[in-house]
């Protein structure tokens, strides 16, 4: 009974199936997927190494801090950076003074309330304070900037695939769209108020390019050129430190754990061969 | 935990036997786990896994009280106090990362678990109250982890709770309301998230309890073996301590090699990166997929795509995933061969090679986006799955010829490491 039940629920299913791929199958001959743009135009990321890349590479502090001077200058303007507070720049080589001033200084100022009269105010933000938000609602970010919300960046490197090099990616990526893109795929022309890139997932995003000019930012006394490349390199390795900041962490505790781990499995494996030992001879 | 052929427990220690008189605990470890479980000696490493499922069950218990610690259930707070965890918690980025790749291994440990069981006939009378329980810890894993994904509300977690539940949506007439009332709402929200929580912390205890059955059940015939010969002297058998509370030491460092160099040097290997961006019901991700353990079935839901007359293929598709596990319940019925193991059973052999082969094909596809010719090729995978638990196994187990099976389990053992000598002779008369 059971098995004859099963035989006909798998007659069923199974072919169902079987009938369900050759309509499939008759439709994937008779009228093949027309390659979309995406498809043939969206480029993986560029190849670019990092301190940080390998299984145990470590930040370089003094790229994350160039890094965070790329962020200050241009990309805080309109993006967020909600789980990182001020005191995490500790981690950057910042002394708590010099953490102070960044935070006392930072152009944004952080939403309080007046203690006088109760009215809503802002104040300085203080090393225990989370980077303020450059717009006050996700309605006024749109509003200043076409219509596109400028996403948090706090995990952005871990939000794509290949973060770190996506990143970089993207912010090199910006170019004129390809003649043969517009000749192939005549109704796919970058909208009016978007920017082709290649290396985003629609090809057109709203962000016009952040980095412009080599220059654009000043790096300190012994830091390399501030070149485009060099600028997306070095706020890219910032970005990945803010979506991961106990990266180092997390990679010298795996070194110990597994050194721990291999000897102390060495021992157990040592202890099964001896308690076996008379069972796995032929006596 | 008595079973017919256990040791006698004889406590010699005063306060074992002050203790034992009161409360019989020492005699059920020694029972269960101790020198008083006699057990096949021929066990290979595929044995180790149940222990190693039971391990991977107190990670996640240990390290997800300690989450649910810095937790708050609510939507409006939910993603940003796992990423507090992530930051601010002493060592918060450990038991975060271990609890989503322990997830990850738990589902390893149990599928490796459930290959030894089809391979090796562990399902086969007199187990099958065994293999019953096991598939009922599977079907309450399997609704614990889809809860527990849902609990960061990131992208994943959001649409993936909609299109889980939306699975009930797909049963003609009371399936919307059943939807609406699942989820305390017309889509995930607080509500859902809030009962998430509470079934996501309830849910692994109740697992603990079947699992307490299952071992139960399992200690009234003894372990399984990979010859599937019966157990038939003592020779056969090992006292489980020490011989395999060794192996299963062994194995378990083993395990927690693999699980931390994954944990610790690639944690966010197996996730996915939509993950990482908050629920936001205004977007939906381009490629909606479940985590890794649920592929292989999601692959078959999404294979139908043509309606059966009145029956939608949502709903075939839906009633599909469901058999596709269900049917594992009805395995000991399926397959009516007396020989339980693989080794001595050549048909049977290919066929499960093929169907193993299969479940990865699906998996990889359930993981692919729905897009030909993935479709095509997970309905020909899909058909397949259901045609060897139900048509195939049944014709292979009444029409095919076995090899011939050892005499004893201890005949087996010392035909693999060879009679040296006239000694060996006395072993299995000992």
């Amino acid at each position: 009974m059971v098995r004859i039940g099963a035989f006909l629920v798998g007659l069923f299913f199974a072919g169902w199936l079987f009938i369900s791929f050759l309509v499939g199958a008759v439709a994937y001959v008779s009228e093949p997927p027309q390659p979309t743009v995406e498809h043939e135009f969206h480029k993986p990321v560029k190849h670019v190494s990092f301190s940080f890349d390998g299984p145990l590479g470590k930040y370089d502090q003094a790229q994350l801090q160039r890094g965070f001077q790329v962020f200050k200058e241009v990309c805080s303007a309109c993006h967020s950076l909600k789980f990182v507070a001020f005191r995490d720049l500790q981690a950057l080589g910042y002394n708590e003074a010099e953490v102070k001033a960044i935070a006392k200084q930072w152009a944004i100022k952080t939403p309080s309330v007046d203690p006088a009269t109760g009215e809503a105010s802002s104040r300085d933000p203080v090393p225990s304070d989370h980077f303020p938000k450059p717009f006050a609602n996700n309605v006024a970010a749109a509003a200043a900037n076409n219509n596109a919300i400028p996403p948090d960046l706090s995990l952005m490197t871990k939000a794509r695939h290949h973060g770190s090099a996506y990143v970089y990616s993207l912010l090199t990526g910006f170019q004129a769209q390809p003649a043969e893109l517009l000749k192939e795929f005549p109704d796919a022309k970058t909208p009016e108020g978007l920017h082709y890139n290649p290396y985003f997932p629609n090809l057109n995003l709203a962000m016009a390019p952040p980095l412009t000019a080599d220059g654009q930012v000043t790096y300190g006394p012994g830091q390399p050129k501030p070149t485009v490349d060099q600028m997306a390199q070095d706020v890219s390795a910032f970005l990945t430190w803010t979506a991961e900041p106990k990266l180092e962490n997390r990679r010298r505790a795996g070194l110990a754990t597994l050194i721990f781990l291999l000897i102390a499995t060495g021992l157990a494996y040592m202890s099964y061969q001896n308690i076996w030992a008379d069972k796995k001879k032929a006596a | 935990m008595s079973f017919p052929w256990a040791e006698q427990y004889t406590p010699k220690n005063p306060v074992m036997v002050w203790i034992d008189e009161k409360l019989p605990l020492p005699r059920l470890a020694y029972n269960a786990v101790g020198a008083g479980y006699p057990v096949p000696r021929n066990l290979n490493y595929f044995w180790n896994f149940g222990v190693l499922a039971g391990l991977a069950l107190v990670i996640q218990i240990v390290t997800g009280v300690i989450m649910a610690m810095h937790y708050g259930a609510n939507d409006l707070v939910a993603f940003s106090t796992v990423e507090q965890t992530m930051r601010d918690v002493n060592a918060g980025w450990l038991m975060r990362y271990a609890h989503a790749n322990g997830a990850s291994f738990f589902f390893i440990v149990v599928y490796l678990h459930i290959f030894r069981g089809l391979y090796f006939g562990s399902y086969k009378a007199p187990r099958e109250m065994v293999w019953l329980l096991g598939l009922v810890i599977f079907l309450l894993m399997m609704a614990t982890a889809f809860m527990g994904y849902v609990l960061p509300w990131g992208q994943m977690s959001y649409w993936g709770a909609k299109v889980i539940t939306g699975l009930f949506g797909a049963i003609p007439v009371v399936g919307e309301p059943i939807q609406t009332w699942l989820l305390g709402g017309f889509a995930p929200g607080n509500a859902s998230l809030n009962r998430f929580f509470s079934l996501h912390f309830l849910l692994p205890f109740v697992i603990a309890g079947v699992i307490i059955l299952h071992i139960w059940a399992l200690h009234i015939p003894g372990s399984s073996n990979p010859t599937g010969v019966e157990v038939k002297g003592p020779q056969d058998t090992v006292p489980f301590h020490p011989y395999y509370t060794a192996k299963d030491g062994f194995g378990a460092g083993v395990f927690l090699i693999a699980f931390c160099a994954l944990l610790f040097f690639a944690p966010n290997f197996l996730g996915h990166p939509d993950n990482y961006i908050e629920a936001n019901p205004l977007s939906t991700p381009a490629h909606i997929v479940p985590e890794w353990y649920f592929w292989p079935f999601y692959a078959i839901l999404r294979a139908f795509t043509v309606d059966f007359f009145f029956v939608p293929a949502k709903l075939l598709g839906v009633l599909a995933m469901f058999a596709s596990i269900l049917l594992l319940f009805f395995l000991p019925w399926l397959d009516t061969s007396p020989v339980r193991s693989g080794k001595y059973r050549p048909t049977f052999n290919k066929f499960f090679w093929i169907l193993c082969l299969d479940v990865l094909i699906l998996g990889w596809l359930g993981g692919a986006p729905a897009e030909e010719p993935y479709v095509m090729m997970s309905q020909l995978a899909g058909a397949y799955y259901f045609a060897h638990f139900l048509i195939i196994l049944p014709l292979i187990s009444r029409f095919e010829k076995p090899l011939p099976l050892p005499g004893s389990i201890t005949e087996a053992v010392l035909a693999k490491y060879g009679k040296t000598d006239g000694e060996t002779v006395a072993v299995p008369a000992e």
